[in-house]
């Protein structure tokens, strides 16, 4: 089933990019659709029945040198299943939605087929997104990672005229590979530490990558770090974290579909999911992942405050998928695995559906972006108006305080994972609690601005579009709706399963609960540690070896207890951030939209700071970007042009000067008498060799 | 059967011959006949070497061993291993398709002809030589047609490119000619069966008041190396290369590119690594390093080429890099990753430069700047050459990938600083391949000259077919490759260590024997 899984949207990406001249242009994109609506239907069936246990599915060899033996072949367990789920669910949606979206394009020719390639894409895109989660090793996870990256690519620059588009689409792939850099290296390092990258024998090494030292550049470092921080870099790419989170922003090029799907939804989450997958490792990796921390905090925090100013809808909802990107980090870095797949889980709804609900303003208002050209349009739209109600509930937090579980999806996961970054106990958690908090108050102001200046207040800008905006039809809004039910009710129903009790989370994650048992009765060092740990936290807590299961929590690794166990102004500080941020936006956009230019004005360095995205590009631009094609020139005209071919030719021309007379006579056509000469000298060569004894 | 390697080898011969011969004239139907004989010719080698590839047994050493006495006492000795016998593959499959490229060639087509099939005959030669003045002799011939190639059929500049192709490769191989002449006296015989099986002496000599170390292994390795570094090309002896290309007609290019590189490549691993391998243990990090300098700054170099041709260049020499380092690991995965890769960049180079011919036929320019927007009349040439940009640039699930990653694999076990550096070209090769396809098939199409640009032919078509299919089947399903070379590259690598561990405690002995 799995395999079906895995290859119906490579099947219909080539009948539906290929195909399609032979069966006309709707057939192709509706037998996309519809192998991709069979994909997902099956990934719920394989969600819904997964006993927890890790299944292997051989399909084909791959690369085979030496040790290294790698296969392309399915690994499903838990993680798997659940990004099955997420990948299909919201793809298929999206490529329903692209009906509508993409029906009328001002980027292309009335008689342009254009749609079939975006099909194509998007179902290429999904296939790819399946191998990486799907992988058993590190290198398929690896031809999956650049294959979303190419896709990617292949969307961003979809309309391939605008040279904006283009720029978008090389930034995203370019920047990509300096993630992938670092993810390369780290296969390299984890093949010379343990001789093979399958992840089952990765795992049960962990405890002996992490008492080894690896001789990495300039000195040794403990392995497990290297690793850790290696493979992170590749995370900090595809996610979009600080630093490497350039290209997301300018990804908005792309189709609004696109941006729904791979921009927020789930290439951008493959980052999570490879920290998530490498637990075992990253247990073992403390300093790697207070890094992991650090940055995701530091992220969210980053992103959210870009995202206060921003006038574009789409940028702005960008800012906000890079933002809980962070928090999803976070939660991974201080070893919530669990939680941090949930945030995932439940973003990939709401998140997806701002897009699409983004998208269908945009249809409906010409292709206009600018939220300030906006306004009024909650009766024009009422349908679109009510999914992003309900998306913005859901991604500022709204739930009833305390009980932990009763609220929209983002309410339940995003407190679950500021609790787990306060329940860390440590130094970066506390960093990471509060970096969270803040960005929660600044999710908040932004998304309600978003709503403020989209449906409400008078309608500004052009009167004509604003006459002829309208409701979209109804394939734009059935995945609204359905995606709307997942942004109300994913966080309520798989509370327990991701942040509840051990016992409820290990069964989820098949984790087996009672293998740890005999390990602390047969443990001879680690016994009375597991013993103290036991009582200490009232439960089992020594786990099983590295590699059972989906996650591997340390047994030293209490901060899930923590996290329930902290205190109630903790619990309660992100519903009141939430309420913050509301009352801001209420206050700046409905009740004295004359306010936001005046604190512009009163705070333009601050303004202007945030406007320009803290000035990465530009600095990255100075720093790296001119340097680096200077050099390009300089290489080229001083390095191979006056040193090499300088000294070479010189050389040749110095001890040899008939060879130029020779250049010369040959330009007037003689050059056969040079083929010649050269046989001549073979055969001068070949009678020197017999008369000298030759050889026998 | 038993002749099946020379048949193959020589077809291409004969058909020259038999141009030169018995084809006059230069009319259209000579024209024609000149060229439907080429094809068939090396279509016939392509299928015949089929046959080599259905019987080759990967753990049998070397197969289909021919060995006849020649004129003046030499020996003619050809046969294949598991090194050799994807070269001869490569070659065979290329040829007909290179064939096929110079389809609209008008201009002393016999001539043309001829050059190519003495060239296949030359460049399987090289692969197939088990004797060491044989490989000499191929290794040099390959020269003349080439030189000829670039220097009538070529562009503005063929003359200097010619000269400069010709003197740079033939003033390296000089040296290795005094090399292999060494070898002779030393070890009695050219039979390179049995020079593997040889030990040259590796003790310390004194050479004009220098201490050579690793003596007599050392001079070899470096005359073999002058001649191998240049044609590979290996940093800094690669600017012949861009020059060449540039000047050299497309289906020069392809082969020069997609085969006569891979000379180097496979001399290095037929002859330094197990000839001297205490000399190439001892040099190794010397060519880790020019490799690395190599990748980083022929990468470099590439981004800023204003000619598509010069881009492309470049890019095949940061190719080599990953080829030469890896061989030079001295670790199964990067052997194989050398071979793999070469072989892949076979395919890739070649339809990169394929790429770049079809538009050159319609414009007449290679200048980046006087293109743009093709996708929007050429949507089926924009789908190919994004392939092979990507094969290029080495994503997974093309042959491209494969090689890069084995080599950088194999680069990681042996000095971390040079798989680092190597591996900043992954990000450097997207950043100039990618930008080289944005300027020349993306945008909107605004260029007058552009506007009535055809989409590829159906000759076109079929010649790009095999060489995605490669590109896709070898990256997917490598072991097509890597069950061919393995059990070779492994006895190889067995060999080496054993030998380099030999010379480890020898020359501890040595130095103890010394302290006495």
């Amino acid at each position: 089933m799995s395999t079906i899984i895995l290859f119906a949207p490579l099947v219909g990406a080539l009948i539906c990019g290929f195909g399609h001249r032979v069966i006309g242009e709707k057939p192709a994109q509706w037998t996309a659709t519809g192998l991709l609506f069979l994909a997902a239907f099956l990934s719920w069936i394989v969600f819904l029945g997964h006993d927890g246990e890790t299944h292997r599915i051989q399909i084909l060899r791959w690369i085979q040198s030496g040790t290294l033996t790698t296969d392309w072949a399915i690994r499903l367990d838990r993680l798997t299943a659940i990004m099955l789920i997420v990948i299909t669910t919201v793809s298929s949606l999206v490529h329903l939605y692209s009906f509508g979206y993409m029906a009328h394009d001002a980027n292309f020719r009335d008689d342009e087929s254009y749609r079939p390639r975006f099909f194509a894409y998007l179902s290429f895109f999904t296939f790819a997104m399946l191998m990486l989660v799907t992988a058993d090793n590190l290198l398929q996870m690896f031809f999956g990672w650049e294959g979303v990256g190419l896709a990617s690519y292949l969307l961003i620059g979809f309309y391939y005229r605008k040279p904006s588009a283009n720029a978008a689409a090389i930034k995203a792939f370019v920047v990509n590979r300096v993630g992938d850099f670092g993810f390369a290296l780290g296969i390299f390092a984890l093949f010379f530490l343990v001789d093979s990258i399958q992840f089952s024998e990765i795992f049960a090494a962990a405890p002996q990558i992490a008492d080894t030292q690896l001789n990495f550049l300039w000195r040794d470092w403990n392995a497990a770090e290297v690793v850790a921080v290696l493979l992170f870099i590749g995370a900090m790419g595809k996610s979009a974290q600080l630093f490497l989170h350039t290209w997301l922003p300018d990804a908005m090029e792309g189709p609004t579909p696109v941006s729904a799907l791979i921009h927020a939804a789930t290439m951008v989450t493959a980052g999570v999911f490879l920290v998530c997958r490498m637990s075992p490792l990253m247990e073992f990796a403390p300093h790697a992942t207070a890094f992991v921390t650090v940055i995701g905090a530091t992220t969210a925090f980053f992103a959210a405050t870009v995202g206060l100013v921003q006038n574009d809808i789409k940028r702005v909802i960008a800012y906000s998928t890079c933002s809980q990107l962070g928090y999803m980090f976070v939660a991974a870095g201080v070893g919530v695995y669990s939680v941090a797949m949930f945030h995932l889980f439940t973003h990939a709804f709401f998140k997806a559906m701002l897009f699409l609900g983004a998208g269908s303003v945009i249809h409906g208002m010409h292709h206009e972006q600018d939220m300030r050209n906006y306004g009024g349009l909650k009766n024009k739209m009422p349908y679109t108006f009510w999914a992003m109600m309900i998306g913005t509930l859901a991604i500022t937090g709204v739930g009833i305080p305390l009980t932990g579980w009763l609220g929209f999806a983002g309410f339940v996961s995003k407190d679950a994972v500021i609790e787990s970054a306060w329940g860390a106990q440590s130094g970066v958690g506390t960093y990471g609690f509060w970096m969270l908090l803040i960005a929660a108050v600044f999710t908040s102001f932004y998304s309600w601005r978003l709503m403020f200046m989209t449906f409400y207040g008078k309608p500004r800008g052009d009167k004509h579009t604003h006459d002829n905006a309208h409701e979209s039809p109804k394939v734009m809004l059935i995945p609204l709706g359905v995606l709307a039910l997942g942004a109300t009710f994913s966080g309520m129903l798989w509370y327990s399963s991701f942040f509840g009790d051990h016992e409820s989370v290990n069964r989820f994650f098949g984790v087996p609960v009672e293998a740890h048992a005999e390990t602390a009765e047969s443990g001879t060092s680690q016994e009375d540690a597991a013993r103290i740990v036991e009582d200490d936290a009232g439960h089992a807590a020594a786990g099983p070896a590295p590699g059972e299961g989906a996650i591997y929590t340390a047994p030293d690794n209490h901060v899930m207890d923590e996290a329930h166990h902290s205190p109630t102004w903790v619990k309660v500080s992100p519903f009141v951030a939430m309420l913050l941020g509301l009352a801001a936006a209420y206050q700046m956009y409905i009740r004295d939209p004359s306010a936001p230019p005046r604190v512009a004005a009163a705070a333009r360095p601050l303004y202007l700071f945030l406007l320009n995205k803290w000035y990465f590009d530009e600095i990255y631009s100075v720093l790296v970007v001119r340097p680096v094609r200077a050099l390009g020139r300089f290489l080229w005209t001083r390095g191979d042009g006056s040193v090499i071919d300088g000294a070479i030719n010189g050389l040749a021309m110095g001890v040899i000067p008939f060879l130029t007379r020779a250049a010369n006579r040959a330009q007037s056509g003689y050059i056969f008498h040079y083929a010649f000469a050269m046989v001549l000298g073979v055969a001068i060569l070949i009678t020197w060799m017999t008369l000298t004894g030759g050889a026998r | 059967m038993d002749s099946l390697i020379s048949i193959v080898t020589f077809i291409p011969m004969v058909a020259a011959i038999i141009l030169a011969l018995f084809l006059r004239g230069d009319d259209a139907a000579a024209q024609a006949n000149a060229k439907y004989l080429a094809l068939i010719a090396t279509t016939a080698s392509f299928l015949l070497s089929l046959l080599i590839l259905a019987q080759f047994d990967p753990g049998a050493g070397f197969q289909f061993v021919e060995e006849h006495d020649w004129i003046g006492g030499l020996t003619y000795k050809v046969g294949v291993d598991g090194i050799s016998v994807l070269f001869v593959m490569l070659t065979t499959f290329l040829m007909p398709l290179v064939i096929l490229a110079c389809w609209d060639v008008t201009m002393r087509v016999k001539e043309y002809m001829i050059m190519f099939l003495m060239l296949e005959t030359l460049m399987l030669g090289v692969f197939v030589a088990l004797d060491l003045i044989l490989f000499y002799l191929f290794f040099e011939g390959g020269l003349i047609p080439m030189f000829l190639i670039i220097g009538i059929w070529g562009g503005k500049e063929r003359i200097y490119a010619a000269f400069k192709f010709f003197l740079y490769t033939f003033l390296g191989s000089v040296l290795m000619l005094v090399a292999m002449l060494a070898m002779y006296v030393d070890a009695g015989t050219t039979d390179i069966p049995a020079l593997l099986e040889h030990t040259f002496s590796y003790g310390t000599i004194e050479l004009a008041g220098f201490q050579v170390v690793g003596g007599v292994q050392t001079l070899l390795w470096l005359a073999f190396f002058a001649s191998f570094a240049v044609k590979m090309p290996m940093w800094p002896v690669h600017t012949w290369l861009p020059d060449a290309h540039v000047q050299a007609p497309t289906a020069g290019s392809v082969v020069l590119a997609a085969i006569l590189l891979k000379l180097g490549g496979y001399g290095f691993i037929r002859f330094s690594l197990p000839m001297f391998p205490v000399a190439s243990d001892l040099l190794a990090p010397l060519i880790l390093w020019l490799s690395a300098i190599a990748i980083v700054y022929t990468s470099l170099v590439a981004l800023a080429q204003t000619d598509m041709k010069k881009l492309i260049a470049y890019s095949s020499v940061a190719h080599m890099g990953y080829v030469t380092a890896g061989i030079f690991t001295a670790t199964q995965q990067g052997v194989d990753g050398a071979i793999f890769q070469m072989i892949s960049h076979g395919f890739i180079s070649g339809a990169l430069f394929l790429c770049v011919g079809v538009i050159y036929d319609r414009m007449h320019t290679r200048d980046i700047d006087a293109y743009g927007g093709l996708a929007n009349r050429m949507p089926q040439y924009a789908a190919i050459f994004l392939l092979f940009t990507m094969a290029n640039v080495g994503l997974p699930g093309t042959s491209g990938f494969v090689g890069e990653f084995l080599t950088l694999m194999g680069m990681f076990q042996v000095n971390t600083w040079v798989a680092v550096a190597a591996t900043t070209g992954v990000i450097l090769s997207a950043t100039y391949a990618l930008w080289l396809y944005r300027r020349v098939v993306l945008g909107d199409l605004i260029k007058e000259s552009l506007k009535s640009i055809q989409d590829l032919t159906a000759r076109e078509r079929w010649i790009f077919a095999p060489l995605a299919a490669m590109t896709i089947l070898l990256g997917v399903y490598p072991a097509l490759i890597t069950d061919r070379i393995g059990p070779a590259v492994n006895d190889l690598l067995d060999g080496y260590d054993v030998a380099v561990e030999e010379a480890g405690v020898a020359s501890a002995t040595d130095i103890a024997q010394n302290a006495h």
